[in-house]
């Protein structure tokens, strides 16, 4: 059982603002019947106020009572204020979703821009519309605004708030690339002197004593951005497992210490 | 009004059911292992019951009969008792549509190097026997099929497919997953090829929390749980006499209402499946109407959502359950639905309606009231009007 608040439940049982509007002056939709949930949005603009707006939803009752909210708070703003609007609004409007269904803000949100981008013919263009995750088509700028308008620093929250990565699954690591990219939380703000020592630091004083317990040993060669490239020695070099060592050990344990977007790579002899 | 028409998630716990164990709370506490006279009628007790579960699955030996905790244990230990009794044939044999409590044991088999084939359905959710017949190798370790779906109540001919799998391979297990028939249709597994059945309480007016294991006399499992001598040494834990007193009783029940199952039971569901079909446009059935279990149905609503008509539903004291992607917490569907393959239209509006002994004919008339309506709102939020309207001219041509 969901744990909806008050306004989601009044939003369903009664939503506002349901149909088309025939004579639109713009358009927007987001969702896909197949995937589950679908959204349409209709606007009437006059002198770039929104003067009136319907929606029209297949979906879930967080999903109709999302677009409902939305139709509301866009009533009466000029277009520039309601592009402002942001998917967390839409939720705390709502008094609040549950985590898994933060997806429905993001398509309230995503049709709003879809409309108003139709209306104003300003379209992203410069950002990739490369699509993601293949199963709920999600693009590359969708899975980025949710990671930084909304701080989120796990692959789960990104699901629950595009629903990106909830089915197959393939495109996961993808996300994770994007986390580590986008994601604020986690990642250092450290120089690139601080890294260096720090790396040093950590392999010297946590990693290399591990692996020496084994009769292996581990040098640090060169750090590059996030890249910090290292050679196993003893043991650890003639073990067919070296790679479940560097990336379950060596890189976990400096992603923990330094800082969560770094990548080791193993340099051979 | 609150209507009770989720009775495959579970069920309400028959009032006798209680009563037979509430002496193994109070006064007969005493472990049915020990050497004392205390101890008599908690262990006498536990091989009452299990002469009960004996005569309800229709087993030849009571000795054939363990107890467990739920039906998810009873499949787990089904699966990996017998595949660690075998562990020279490494493939396996499966369906699309089983429940969790058998996929992912298989799932996870399959990453452990198992090799796994999983059986589909058609559109009605009847098994595709001959792929499975075909699937069915020297090095078959194990077939698992459920009596009935869970979601559809589709029944699956187990006895047949016992037939099929031990003429291609005697040595092959099969195992049936009877959660969803027992209490529902009548079970004689000693004239079958079934060698392992599992069974879970409470779908039978049992509480939750009790299951029990039917393994052939001739079939070898090792134990899931190990460590005391309980249940033949085959599941160690100090038995759960209150629960399983209780299972026994229930069993004993249910074996009694059969016949009121698929006579006056059924009748209900026939008249709620044919009332939402009949009024509401588009409303359409997931599977035939014959090879059922007879308490449910399963039905699809075309171009809305399943988790908002439960809302609704909820909204006027009525509990059903949906495939839908929205209520499970998982974004995907209901894995059932699509392997049927029901189309995207209906697969996320489907609800499932199942009833029990305990439902009435004013119930049944309560959702025919309450449902039209709710369905006449969500339809009109749909983004999908005009394929709408199209049914329901197509709808009202039919009648005409």
């Amino acid at each position: 059982m969901w744990d909806y608040s008050e306004k989601v439940m009044d939003h369903y049982r009664n939503p506002r603002n349901v149909g088309k509007i025939d004579d639109a002056d713009a358009i927007g939709q987001a969702g896909a019947l197949s995937c589950g949930d679908e959204l349409k949005i209709y606007l009437k603009i006059e002198n770039d106020v929104i003067v009136d707006a319907k929606f029209q939803t297949f979906g879930c009752g967080s999903a109709v009572a999302s677009s409902s909210i939305l139709t509301e708070m866009i009533i009466g703003k000029t277009v520039e204020d309601a592009l402002k609007i942001t998917n967390e609004d839409i939720a705390e409007e709502l008094g609040g979703l549950p985590p898994e269904k933060m997806h429905c803000s993001v398509m309230g949100h995503e049709a709003l821009i879809d409309a108003l981008k139709n209306y104003t013919h300003t379209n992203n263009d410069n950002v990739s519309e490369k699509v993601i995750c293949t199963c709920f088509g999600v693009t590359e700028r969708m899975i980025i605004e949710a990671i930084t308008e909304n701080n989120l620093t796990t692959l789960q929250d990104v699901t629950n708030y595009t629903k990106a990565g909830g089915a197959c699954g393939r495109c996961k690591g993808l996300i994770q690339e994007l986390l580590n990219k986008y994601s604020k939380s986690g990642v250092s703000t450290l120089t690139p002197a601080q890294k260096i020592l720090k790396v040093n630091k950590v392999i010297e004083e946590i990693i290399a004593p591990e692996l020496q317990k084994d009769g292996g040993d581990i040098e640090l060669i060169d750090i590059q951005d996030n890249e910090v490239y290292v050679k196993l020695h003893g043991r650890c070099s003639e073990c067919k497992k070296s790679t479940v060592t560097l990336k379950a050990f060596v890189e976990t344990t400096l992603k923990d210490k330094v800082s969560k977007d770094i990548i080791v790579i193993e340099l051979k002899d | 009004m609150k209507v009770y028409f989720d009775n495959n998630a579970t069920t309400k716990t028959d009032e006798r059911v209680l009563e037979e164990m509430m002496p193994y709370f109070k006064e007969e506490y005493a472990n049915p292992s020990s050497m004392y006279d205390f101890s008599k009628n908690s262990s006498n007790a536990i091989r009452e019951a299990r002469v009960k579960i004996r005569d309800f699955v229709g087993a030849k030996n009571e000795k054939e009969v363990i107890f467990t905790s739920c039906g998810s244990e009873s499949a787990n230990t089904a699966i990996y008792g017998v595949l660690s009794h075998n562990r020279n044939a490494k493939h396996i044999i499966t369906t699309k549509v089983e429940h969790a409590c058998v996929l992912n044991p298989y799932k996870y088999l399959e990453k452990r190097g198992y090799e796994v084939d999983y059986i589909g359905v058609n559109s009605r959710g009847e098994l595709d026997i001959d792929e499975l017949s075909s699937k069915i190798r020297k090095d078959t370790a194990l077939v698992s099929v459920m009596w009935a779906n869970n979601e559809t109540g589709v029944i699956f001919p187990v006895e047949k497919i016992g037939e099929i799998i031990k003429s291609k391979n005697p040595d092959t297990k099969f195992y049936v997953d009877a959660v969803q028939a027992a209490g529902k249709i009548p079970m004689n597994v000693k004239n079958t090829q079934i060698d392992l059945l599992g069974i879970s309480g409470h779908k039978f007016h049992a509480p939750k929390g009790i299951g029990a294991l039917y393994i052939k006399s001739d079939a070898i499992i090792k134990p899931l749980i190990k460590g005391g001598h309980q249940e033949f040494g085959l599941r160690a834990g100090t038995e759960n006499v209150p629960y399983i007193v209780g299972m026994g009783k229930a069993a004993q029940l249910a074996q009694e209402s059969l016949d009121f199952e698929n006579s006056e039971v059924k009748r209900l569901r026939d008249k709620l499946e044919n009332g939402i079909l009949n009024s509401i446009y588009n409303a359409k059935l997931n599977t035939s109407v014959y090879n059922r279990v007879p308490n449910t149905t399963n039905i699809g609503f075309e171009y809305v959502e399943g988790e908002l008509i439960l809302l609704h539903l909820g909204d006027e004291g009525i509990c059903a359950s949906s495939g839908s992607a929205c209520t499970s917490g998982s974004l995907e569907p209901s894995h059932v639905l699509r392997a049927m393959g029901v189309p995207f239209t209906a697969l996320h509006g489907s609800i499932r309606f199942s009833l029990s002994r305990f439902n009435t004919e004013d119930e049944v008339d309560y959702v025919l009231e309450k449902l039209p309506p709710i369905m006449e709102k969500i339809t009109q939020i749909s983004p999908y009007q005009d394929e709408l309207e199209q049914l329901k001219l197509s709808k009202n041509k039919a009648v005409l």
